[in-house]
């Protein structure tokens, strides 16, 4: 398993619960859980790109 | 249309009615299982999926189970693994993730297993709250 697909499956699974805990209604559930699914990947992407430059 | 007082308090009466501690202690030591309790299928459904796959991937990737506290990470880790109620009692029985592996996949193991013991108290938690009447 890479790294990248280990990070899409820690935030497919953690974006899942705290989709379902954090909300009420099943609609925005799915709508925290995509927004914490694109903060968790999108974070990952943007720090590895920072770790990359600053090694260089 | 509004709902009556008497709904309400009728509501509020129902959800007060029994161990109201049992969705957090079974949602605890089996994942889903405390919003099984509370017959939300679904939910239950998705939260043990997510916490028994991530718990999978964690021991596939060689990840460490902690064992006990000898140092402050230590304790947080253990604190994190209980999180997984009987899984975390099952795997160290069947002598799973008790090796120290060095390898990269395995540190991500060992993070895998203790954030899905910390989801874990939160779905429990979640369970509890919708017992008790605070979430719907």
């Amino acid at each position: 398993m890479t790294h990248f697909a280990a990070v899409l499956l820690f935030a497919l699974f953690a974006s899942v619960v705290f989709g379902i805990t954090q909300r009420e209604t099943p609609q925005r559930m799915v709508r925290y859980g995509a927004y914490c699914f694109a903060l968790f990947a999108g974070s990952a992407v943007v720090l590895s790109w920072v770790m990359f430059l600053i090694a260089r | 249309m509004a709902t009556t007082p008497t709904k309400l308090s009728a509501a509020r009466k129902d959800t007060q009615q029994g161990f109201v501690y049992l969705p957090l202690i079974a949602g605890w030591l089996i994942p889903g299982a405390g919003h099984f309790l509370i017959r939300k299928w679904g939910r239950g459904a998705l939260l043990a999926a997510s916490v028994l796959g991530m718990f999978t991937i964690g021991i596939a990737m060689q990840g460490k189970l902690y064992g006990g506290a000898h140092d402050i990470l230590d304790m947080l880790g253990l604190a994190g693994d209980l999180g997984n109620g009987l899984l975390y009692f099952g795997a160290r029985a069947l002598g799973l993730g008790a090796d120290q592996v060095m390898v990269t996949t395995a540190d991500w193991g060992t993070r895998f297993i203790v954030v899905s013991g910390l989801l874990n108290v939160i779905a429990a938690v979640d369970a509890h709250n919708i017992r008790t009447g605070r979430k719907a």
